[in-house]
């Protein structure tokens, strides 16, 4: 492991962080973490889900106050205590789950994190030539709601650039990008290196890290693991870094006579109108998963795989009932539960809120989904919960699962995100479903937990079943799936062999391209 | 200059969760000495015959028992109104409105007797409380209207149309001009419970059992979790096919039922007909029981006693001290204040921190905030 | 034309305590917080302004009195909600009750006494211009501040930054405290300013509208003025004619009952009521509309994790 902190750059640190520490409760965020980050540097922050990245990121732009450790810019010691104290200094951060507000325009969010009085007439004049120099065109008259995500994105670069600042933070940003977006991304990062600017690159993603990253900074747990230089590393030892041990591989066994196979689940021209103003209507979808195989639905978020997940489970129902077929059976007028009740099984993007009710205990949001399902077992008499065998149960899948917990029946809140979802997917798994949707099966899970789940998912297909991804992971769907298909804007590209698919040819599907496709597609109709 | 900043708790504390209840108390009973003091009243003395004397003989306690019951009948209700996350702030107008439907036998046909004219009036009452319960429920399900104020209009709506009846076309003809309805009859009216000892009837019964069952309904069967699940996280509610719109029905009717019922069991036991006001706003201060209750059945129990007493004790202080009884509502309004305020204990530690040097904020500037207070 | 004249003029002072009120909820609601308390608010201005006035014989230290009032009051419901995080409808609710049993009490001795009113306008010449002068140049002087309240809530928050700000700390609290905006302090500004036009509402029903003091005298208002805020999909033009309407609607059925038309007064009185279940239903059924214009963290309790 590359465990000792390399001599600076060249020439005098931007920014120097020693021992910065956040402490919520009983949890030690971030633990001692020490950070330099050299002027007209690229430098990389890798972790882990739950490696205390964001925690870190928001202490050097005053979200967080830190409960102990130091921070010095240009040299001189500081305290960043808000927001405004960072950009001050000359700290701007593309964020993640963006700060952006729906209701209002481009100009109007740009102007809102601008402390100059400027009207914003000029400011949108300004947005929008910065925006055409740096190749991210922009129309700042445009409401938010009304953006894809990537355009979303434009909007915070170009807030942060227009701050002028010398770092700029940008946490986990290509994870709503298309390959092809994220070459552009790289090119506009290494325009503003070569403009003397340094970059604080958040990610987990190896491969971009080793591309484009100077030198890159190692968290795990909370704790520093270590500075190294990506380009002398392998994808292979970053992540042992990150992980801290060797994550088994995901096993897929290939699958042979898929064709005959019986389809479980059929979508026939599925279709829908947006419910909100700023929801994706789904045009003319269709669909076959057999039993046995695993399909991937690939996409940048947003693209309407949200209200597809919806039309699919049956949270919201169909017209033309022949839409959605679950083993045979017209399911497109059933509620959720007479899905369920047919063999399927659904586990939502959202763990805490959908998936799980948050202030539930472990027990109670099995019920959550397996009421109906379960109604022997579980419902007595008189709709009495039978306590017992529902908490029997859900100590059950805990443990197949490998559910880490602090207490016997904790809520669901209490527990990290990779331990919950083992807990939602577990809870469906353990029905033996014929057909299982899964959307965002391991989103923001750590790695350990992503294999483990992932690997369940390939052995329920081997069972007999028939499985569904939706990710906008890449890497992951072509781990477990034998055909992966792309939805755009509301419409989905017809399934890809795995053997034939490629990161390019997916990514330009993902972006938008005419479906060229078709000389690749296996027939599956 | 201070500034209060919640550390949210990794769990929900059990403690503060029983305690709640029991400091929001303490806190009023300060406040009120001091509201006491300010109106130049000796605060024990006020306090004594505020929370003592109304509750020192056996004929004082049926008179709480008559004042709790349509508390308590009503807050269970809206208990599970509120745990659906639904908001029914129109009991008021439901209790009045299961009044006037239970009274319809008694008025109407006076003639009509036997042992049926009560179980069927109660029934009655139900229905009417019911009814008019659905129709906010019908507006939110169908338009998305909003219920907190649609339920709150029909409060007015129902408060003059009984206005209207029992001065037009219900008013007893003997009754000397006097808005009111004729009395009712024996076979018309809830018996009491103990005639030798005091007036308290069968009221107080029905919001017992009322109370037991929804605590079994919320505690232990499925139909309870669905209120729960839907109320906490409406769209996991939905993952689990749970119906919204069913549940906005489901919980009006139950609390709108439950309020009806303690319409009519008030006019039928403590009142004995209908007048122009029947209620000292117990559909409103039901809110309060509810909430001082922990939107817990059995809570509510006790709920309903304290703030019935708030009731009489408000009379009493009237009458002794020439206080106006509108202390009652002060005390039951500060009460309500302080069980919500208590309640952030429950899932977040409060510290306060003076804002001492923090005039000036921008880079480079130390923030020192001494902590003062922090509050486990 | 003097029967119009005169109809018109009790419209508008019908209208005004409804404008004010809603004016100032629907900044309150802007910023994302949902106040119910405005009924308990605007009858703590009505007693406060009264007894201020009926003590020192100045309707103008009422009308101060009530103001301020109505902001202390308010203060109570920020820090509930806004310190403590807790749930607004509930705490909203219990302002109000708390409201009506404390003007109830501080009241007992002003019941029968007459008040302090506030003198209508009177410019030479110009409120005697026939019609058009007593209407422009003759109303009380809370008209006119209602009118300028207007006026200057849509300046202020379409046209200002700090009005932009509290746009989008209603749009996304979270967003918001993300780029350094202070929530909590905007919040508790804008619920304090509710509270003083709650307050100054208050005042205007018992130093102009019916100069006494009666329980419970705000009868409502403060509910409709919530309504009118839904109604008018957060625009502050919108509400001014929401008010109106509902002005009308009130005196439209006084003087129904004045006239002995052959209804029973009752029903009559419940129009405004019946009439406020009727907008909501009919604004509420365009979802779309609804939907676009709430803003989005409205009622959401905000803790910034620090």
């Amino acid at each position: 492991m590359g465990g000792t902190v390399s001599a600076d750059h060249d020439g005098t640190n931007l920014l120097e962080v020693r021992g910065l520490t956040k402490i919520f409760g009983t949890l030690t965020a971030c633990d001692h973490i020490d950070l330099n980050i050299a002027k007209g540097e690229i430098h990389a922050l890798l972790g882990e889900n739950g490696a205390g990245k964001s925690t870190l990121v928001k202490m050097l732009f005053g979200s967080l106050e830190p409960n102990a450790g130091e921070i010095f810019w240009n040299g001189q010691p500081v305290r960043i205590t808000s927001p405004g104290a960072a950009k001050k200094l000359g700290i701007g951060m593309v964020f993640q789950h963006f700060s952006l507000f729906e209701a209002l325009t481009a100009a109007e969010n740009i102007a809102l994190s601008l402390d100059d009085g400027s009207p914003i007439s000029s400011i949108a004049a300004k947005a929008r030539a910065l925006s055409y120099s740096y190749g991210l065109p922009l129309d700042p008259e445009s409401l938010v709601g009304d953006l894809s995500v990537g355009e979303r994105q434009r909007i915070e670069i170009i807030r942060c650039l227009l701050q002028t600042p010398q770092l700029i933070i940008l946490d986990e940003p290509t994870s709503v990008l298309t390959p092809q977006e994220a070459d552009k991304l790289f090119e506009t990062l290494e325009r503003l290196r070569a403009e003397g600017k340094s970059i604080l690159y958040i990610s987990h993603r190896l491969e971009e890290v080793k591309r484009i990253c100077d030198r890159a900074t190692v968290l795990r747990h909370g704790k520093l693991v270590g500075h190294c230089n990506p380009r002398e590393e392998t994808a292979a030892s970053l992540a042992r870094m990150m992980v801290g041990n060797e994550v088994q591989a995901v096993v897929r066994a290939p699958v042979e006579g898929i064709e005959t196979a019986a389809p479980l689940l059929e979508i026939r021209g599925l279709s829908r109108k947006p419910a909100t103003p700023f929801s994706i209507p789904l045009k003319n979808i269709s669909l076959n998963v057999r039993a046995g195989e695993v399909i991937g639905i690939a996409g940048v978020a947003g693209n309407g795989q949200g209200e597809f997940f919806e039309s699919v489970s049956g949270e919201v129902q169909q017209q033309d009932a022949a839409s959605v077929r679950i083993r045979g059976k017209d399911a497109g007028g059933l509620t959720i539960t007479g899905r369920r009740l047919l063999g399927a099984a659904f586990v939502p993007e959202e763990r805490l809120g959908h998936g799980a009710a948050p202030r539930m205990k472990l027990s109670e949001n099995l019920l959550l989904s397996r009421h109906a399902t379960d109604g022997k077992a579980f419902v007595g008499a008189g709709g009495m919960v039978k306590g017992a065998a529902v908490y029997a149960a859900s100590q059950r899948i805990i443990e197949v699962m490998d559910v880490r917990k602090s207490a016997p029946d904790p809520e669901a809140a209490a527990l990290s995100g990779g331990n919950l979802q083992k807990f939602i997917v577990g809870r469906e798994l353990d029905r033996r479903p014929s057909v299982m949707v899964v959307n965002q099966p391991t989103w923001g899970v750590d790695a350990g937990a992503a294999a483990h789940i992932r690997q369940a998912l390939i052995e329920l297909s081997r069972s007999g079943s028939a499985v569904l991804v939706i990710s906008q992971d890449l890497d992951e769907l072509f781990e477990i799936s034998d055909a992966i298909a792309v939805m755009h804007n509301g419409e989905l590209s017809k399934p890809m062999p795995i053997a034939e698919a490629t990161f390019e040819k997916v990514g330009l599907l993902m972006g938008g391209a005419e479906p060229g496709h078709a000389e690749h597609t296996m027939e599956t109709a | 200059m201070m500034r209060l900043e919640l550390v949210k708790r990794p769990q929900r504390s059990a403690l503060f969760s029983m305690l709640s209840p029991f400091i929001a108390f303490a806190l009023t009973i300060i406040a009120g000495a001091i509201m006491f003091g300010l109106l130049g009243v000796n605060p024990l003395n006020a306090f004594r015959i505020y929370f003592i004397e109304p509750v020192s003989q056996v004929w004082q306690l049926h008179e709480l028992a008559i004042k709790a019951a349509p508390l308590i009948l009503i807050a269970v209700g809206l208990s599970v109104c509120y745990k659906a996350n639904i908001w029914n702030i129109g009991a008021e107008g439901q209790f009045i409105f299961g009044a006037i439907f239970g009274s319809i036998i008694p008025v109407l046909f006076p003639q009509f007797d036997g042992p049926l004219v009560l179980p069927l009036m109660l029934l009655l009452g139900m229905v009417g409380g019911a009814a008019y319960a659905a129709i906010p429920a019908l507006l939110k399900t169908r338009f998305s209207t909003n219920e907190i104020l649609t339920s709150l209009m029909l409060v007015y709506v129902a408060q003059l149309f009984l206005d209207w009846l029992v001065r037009g076309p219900w008013r007893d003809p003997q009754g000397h001009g006097f808005p009111q309805t004729i009395q009712f009859s024996d076979a018309a009216t809830l018996p009491q419970l103990m005639p030798d000892a005091g007036r308290a009837n069968w009221g107080f019964v029905f919001a017992l059992v009322a109370a037991v069952l929804v605590w079994i309904l919320m505690g232990r069967m499925l139909k309870g979790f669905e209120v729960r699940v839907l109320g906490s996280s409406p769209r996991a509610g939905r993952f689990a096919g749970f119906g919204l719109n069913r549940m906005v029905f489901f919980a009006f009717l139950l609390s709108g039922a439950l309020a009806g019922l303690a319409g009519i069991s008030e006019v039928s036991g403590a009142i004995g007909q209908l007048q122009p006001v029947i209620s000292p706003g117990y559909g409103f201060t039901a809110i309060i029981v509810a909430f001082l209750g922990r939107l817990n059945p059995l809570g509510i129990i006790a709920a309903g006693l304290v703030l019935a007493l708030t009731y009489l004790g408000g009379e009493a202080v009237q009458s002794a001290l020439g206080i106006s009884d509108k202390v009652a509502r002060v005390f039951q309004g500060m009460l309500l204040f302080f069980v919500l305020g208590c309640d952030t204990l429950i899932h977040y530690r409060i510290r306060v921190i003076g804002l001492a040097l923090t005039k000036k904020e921008g880079a480079g500037k130390l923030e020192a905030a001494p902590k003062l207070k922090e509050a486990r | 034309m003097d029967i119009t004249v005169n109809i018109l003029l009790t419209i508008a002072t019908a209208a005004t305590p409804l404008l004010i009120a809603a004016i100032g909820e629907l900044v309150v609601e802007r910023s994302g917080v949902l106040n119910l308390g405005v009924e308990g608010m605007m009858i703590m201005g009505a007693v406060a302004g009264f007894g201020a006035g009926y003590l020192t014989g100045s309707p103008w230290i009422g009308l101060l009195a009530a103001i301020a009032m109505g902001a202390l009051f308010s203060l109570l419901f920020a820090v509930m909600t806004l310190s403590l995080a807790t749930n607004q409808v509930a705490t909203g609710l219990s302002l109000t009750l708390l409201g009506l049993g404390l003007s109830g009490m501080m009241g007992t001795s002003f019941v029968g006494q007459p008040g302090e009113r506030l003198p209508n306008l009177y410019i030479p010449v110009l409120t005697d211009i026939p019609v058009v002068g007593k209407l422009l140049f003759g109303q009380d002087p809370i008209f006119y501040i209602s009118i300028a309240l207007t006026a200057a809530v849509t300046w202020f928050l379409f046209r200002t930054r700090t009005g932009l700000t509290l746009r989008s700390i209603g749009d996304s609290h979270t967003s918001a405290h993300a780029l350094g905006i202070k929530v909590i302090r905007y919040r508790y500004l804008a619920v304090i300013f509710g509270g003083a036009c709650a307050g100054l509402a208050g005042g205007h029903l018992s130093l102009v509208y019916t100069p006494q003091w009666v329980e419970n005298m705000s009868a409502g208002r403060g509910w409709i003025a919530l309504a009118l805020v839904v109604f008018a999909s957060w625009r502050p033009w919108r509400v001014l004619a929401g008010a109106y309407i509902f002005g009308a609607v009130w005196i439209g059925q006084l003087h129904a009952q004045a006239f002995g038309i052959p209804v029973p007064s009752q029903m009559l009185s419940s129009l405004p009521y019946l009439a406020t279940v009727v907008v909501l239903v009919l604004i509420s059924r365009n979802k779309r509309l609804t939907m676009m214009n709430t803003p989005a963290s409205l009622g959401q309790p905000f803790v910034p994790d620090r």
